[in-house]
């Protein structure tokens, strides 16, 4: 039997038609030319045909749920083609009558179960399902939803979750799972109860999320979405005593102009000044700046590091997705990771100490608004340590998108708008500062600064193109002097996390790691306009170099900006106030917010508490064998009555591990003899309490002896001496910093 | 010390060392997780919030793809289930032979609610199933590992009933 390629070849031949390398298939009637595509939906596309799809994304894994990419093979009847691979001599046919009613009707059952407020959704103007229900032409949807809708999760600072927007591609999964390797939402339950999110039904607050929103970029509807802080920005605005300005990041300028028609890439710098001043910020500033101080501080650090030969691999700390992901996943990393903040809080913490001053006002009358490709910086802008003498350093983050729906809400023509330039003395950068934008960018920045240090009078390199690039993963040695340095720069925490993996074993020989959490960089963030051009990551990025190359400097160190600042203000690169100002410290983080289990519970009016950690990096190092081990100790002494024995996820000690708390003392790498000492001395303390009160008071009621207990226990409890074993938690980002050894760590 | 002779130090096993030894016994292997969380029920008669995060922890596999597995199962419950299952199939053969009069019958019997599943002394729950293959004998009741065919209402209250007084609640 002849196979169909050997019938449409002889086909073909009798047309005179010849089929050499490449080979072709036939869509639609007309030849194409199969060019090495992973599956038949890449050359449907190539041939100009833009099939619809929610659950294909070329940097996902194939998952063919949504159906819609369906088409007729001739010998194969209907597939998925994205889930299909190209053969030579495929006969396909797109656009039959089956084919776009299977469609529509598919389209018309998610309509059925989703919320349809499309007026007042967050994605309305860049939502898949609303683009594809005005292209298949659905008029009408005749079935009524089956589902009670599910509560909105805003939990987070960066993120929005609305349940009933979801259509169930697991865009989101795969990306969260394949890409940032964390997990943090997945499927639940099943058939017609299936949902995606958190484990538990929880909300993204309480589980392991970095807020990178990358769920929220690939997400085809209103499911998911960066929380807008739109109004309040307003509010300050209109607000005739506050002095509002604005820093904006590098990646943002070569992506806005896509929200108005522009080509990606477009660098767009001075139109957004202008639109900026047009809607009311006093002053408008660069991230880029900050940037700059990024790598004086950074480089710093690194040759510090460099050498003393401590703490290498210096891990970058610019990205806080990568920050909260290693809190939570490398708590023996943290001393890597650079001490500096990121330059959104870098730009924050000067302009909150500078700006008052400079501008005659207070400090709360400063109001700090950062424009960022990235949702992640939403939620490090709220974070505690951010805040100084009663208010945050960065009082607002807005995406790219928000600016662009604020330009939009003053009506303002951005393409007519005229070109303005930014405020000094932050709104000068160098070259450097630009890069940052694009994953290898601080990398570069840092061998410029590293290039001209050592450079003995002789012209230092500027363009370092091997470490340029959008690949998950690349490499680079950097020769400077005598100086050399060994570059990884990954994107993608996945490949963040198979190269911490390495370096905790000891497996590489890096210097310096660059991680950004978004492919391709801040460019590729969560923040930036919804674009349907695959290629916009790389056009965005060769925008930020074209910038580079358009400015008259290229090394931090050159910005005079930057000298100033130091001279007038910050004192020493990496000395006391730029310490104070410019860097700050990390904690191990637990990933789930829970209670822990409960297992043995005394019978006894007091107990003592013994809790044992029992998350991750406890495990690794033996918490389950702990555990048991005190449970049958406790059962061993019959002394089961007066102890509770718990085991919790997370003590955010993670390094220290494992670690377990006796009554009200944390004893950190505990062992099991450790434990059982601890236990012997607390509940011989109880024992001996409840034994004198009740001799003292013979006749007491029930009521009366209870409270005789509990204020013996107080009194006990006040007596004791402070707990020896007990440690401080030590900043782990101090490493490196010469005030942490000699005058003691001057953070906050 | 307080042990004295009277108590003999021999460890209780807990459910957390049947845990431990679960673990063991699949080698800490996150390709194993079904039978893990089948083991795990089994010793828990449910699969606590926490006990699925330590069995997610222990094989590191994130919390939400151990919970999207234990949701997906209809055998899995994340509930407290009664110390006695009653099963009713409520395949086609069984429906028509009446598994619907079976069904009322049982929850009047125990006072269950709508709402209810499991009597509040947590000592039944009631559950229907597709089909347990053995049509034959429809209507069929399976409770925990027994089964019993075609019953009729009060054969299946009366069933129940014995269990009830076994357990000292008639």
């Amino acid at each position: 039997m002849r196979s169909l390629c050997d019938s449409v070849h002889l086909a073909s031949r009798e047309k005179g038609i010849t089929m050499t390398n490449p080979s072709y298939m036939t869509i639609d009637g007309r030849q194409v030319a199969i060019e090495g595509e992973k599956n038949l939906l890449e050359i449907i596309r190539k041939a100009g045909i833009d099939l619809p799809t929610f659950c294909y994304h070329s940097e996902l894994s194939v998952y063919g749920a949504c159906r819609l990419c369906i088409v007729e093979i001739e010998g194969m009847g209907t597939v998925t083609s994205c889930s299909t691979i190209p053969r030579e001599g495929m006969v396909v046919r797109t656009n039959t009558e089956v084919l776009r009613e299977t469609r529509k009707y598919t389209v018309e059952l998610l309509l059925a179960d989703h919320n349809q407020s499309c007026t007042t959704c967050g994605k309305s103007g860049s939502c898949t399902l609303q683009t594809l229900t005005r292209r298949l032409g659905i008029r009408e949807v005749r079935f009524d939803a089956t589902r009670d809708p599910l509560p909105l999760d805003e939990s987070t600072p960066s993120l929005m979750r609305d349940p009933n927007s979801c259509v169930l591609c697991g865009d989101c999964v795969r990306v969260c799972t394949e890409i940032q390797g964390i997990g943090a939402i997945d499927f639940a339950s099943r058939g017609s109860e299936v949902t995606v999110g958190p484990a538990f039904g929880r909300m993204l607050g309480d589980v392991e999320c970095v807020h990178c929103g990358q769920c929220a970029r690939v997400c085809p509807t209103g499911a998911i979405t960066p929380k807008p802080e739109i109004d309040e920005v307003w509010k300050a605005i209109h607000d005739p005593e506050q002095t509002v300005v604005v820093q904006v990041a590098p990646a943002v300028r070569v992506a806005l102009g896509e929200s108005f028609g522009m080509k990606a890439g477009t660098i767009a710098t001075g139109k957004m000044v202008a639109a900026l001043r047009a809607i009311g910020f006093d002053k408008v500033y660069d991230t880029s700046f900050a940037a700059d101080l990024t790598v004086m501080e950074e480089a710093h650090e690194f040759l510090a590091r460099k050498a003393n030969g401590e703490n290498l691999p210096q891990f970058t700390s610019c990205c806080p997705a990568w920050v909260t992901f290693a809190e939570q996943f490398f708590p023996d990393l943290l001393p890597n990771v650079s001490s500096c903040k990121s330059p959104q809080q870098m730009f924050g913490a000067l302009a909150k100490d500078t700006l008052p001053a400079e501008l005659g006002i207070t400090r709360d009358k400063l109001t700090v608004v950062s424009i960022m490709p990235c949702t992640a910086k939403k939620a490090e802008a709220k974070l505690d340590k951010f805040a100084r003498n009663g208010g945050p350093d960065v009082d607002h983050v807005l995406t790219t998108q928000e600016l662009a729906r604020m330009i939009e809400e003053t009506g303002l023509s951005f393409a007519a708008l005229e070109s303005e330039s930014l405020d000094m003395p932050f709104g000068f950068k160098t070259g450097a500062g630009v890069i940052f934008g694009a994953s290898g960018g601080v990398s570069e920045a840092v061998a410029r600064h590293v290039a001209q240090t050592f450079a003995n009078g002789e012209r230092p390199r500027v363009d370092f193109t091997e470490v340029r690039g959008d690949q998950g993963l690349r490499e680079a040695v950097v020769t400077a002097g005598d100086v050399e340095v060994k570059l990884a720069i990954v994107n993608g925490l996945a490949n963040a996390l198979m190269l911490a993996e390495r370096v905790k074993a000891g497996d590489c020989d890096y210097d310096f790691i660059e991680v950004m959490a978004c492919p391709g960089g801040c460019i590729g963030g969560a923040g930036q306009p919804v674009t349907k051009d695959t290629a916009a990551r790389q056009k965005r990025a060769r925008g930020l170099y074209e910038d580079d190359k358009n400015l008259q400097l290229h090394v931090s160190r050159e910005n005079p900006f930057v000298t100033h600042a130091y001279d007038h203000v910050l004192g020493e690169v990496g000395g006391e106030k730029a310490h104070h100002l410019l860097h700050t410290a990390y904690q191990t983080r637990r990933r789930m917010a829970l209670d822990g289990m409960h297992l043995m519970t005394g019978d006894e009016l007091d107990k003592l508490a013994v809790t044992v950690c029992v998350g991750t990096s406890c495990h690794l190092r033996g918490a389950q064998k702990l555990l048991a081990g005190i449970m049958d100790y406790v059962n061993e002494r019959s002394i089961d009555g007066y102890v509770d024995v718990k085991a919790t996820f997370c003590m955010e000690r993670c390094d220290r591990g494992p670690t377990v708390t006796v009554g009200e003392r944390v004893f950190e790498r505990c062992t099991l003899d450790m434990a059982r000492a601890a236990i012997d001395e607390e509940v011989d303390k109880i024992v001996a309490c409840q034994t004198v009160t009740a001799q003292d008071t013979p006749y007491l009621t029930e009521r009366d002896f209870e409270r005789q207990v509990a204020s013996g226990l107080l009194r006990f409890l006040q007596n004791r001496r402070p707990a020896a074993a007990t440690q401080e938690n030590t900043p782990h980002g101090c490493h490196g910093c010469a005030t942490n050894t000699e005058t003691g760590c001057l953070h906050e | 010390m307080l042990a004295t002779e009277e108590t003999p130090n021999v460890a209780v096993e807990t459910p957390f060392d049947a845990l431990c030894a679960i673990l063991e016994r699949f080698e800490y292997n996150p390709t194993k997780l079904i039978p893990i969380l089948q083991a795990v029920q089994d010793e828990y008669r449910y699969l606590p919030e926490d006990v699925l995060t330590y069995v997610a922890t222990a094989l590191r596999l994130p919390p939400a793809r151990v919970y999207g597995v234990a949701s997906f199962y209809a055998h899995f419950t994340l509930e407290p289930k009664g110390k006695h299952i009653i099963r009713l199939c409520d395949g086609t053969a069984c429906h028509v032979k009446g598994t619907p009069k079976l069904l009322a019958a049982i929850r009047e019997r125990l006072d269950l609610s709508e709402a209810q599943d499991t009597t509040p002394d947590m000592l039944f729950t009631v559950e229907t199933v597709s089909c347990l293959g053995a049509c034959g004998l429809a209507p069929v009741m399976v409770i925990d590992e027994a089964v019993h065919g075609q019953l009729s209402a009060d054969d299946a209250v009366e069933i129940v009933e014995a269990i009830m007084e076994e357990e000292g609640v008639a």
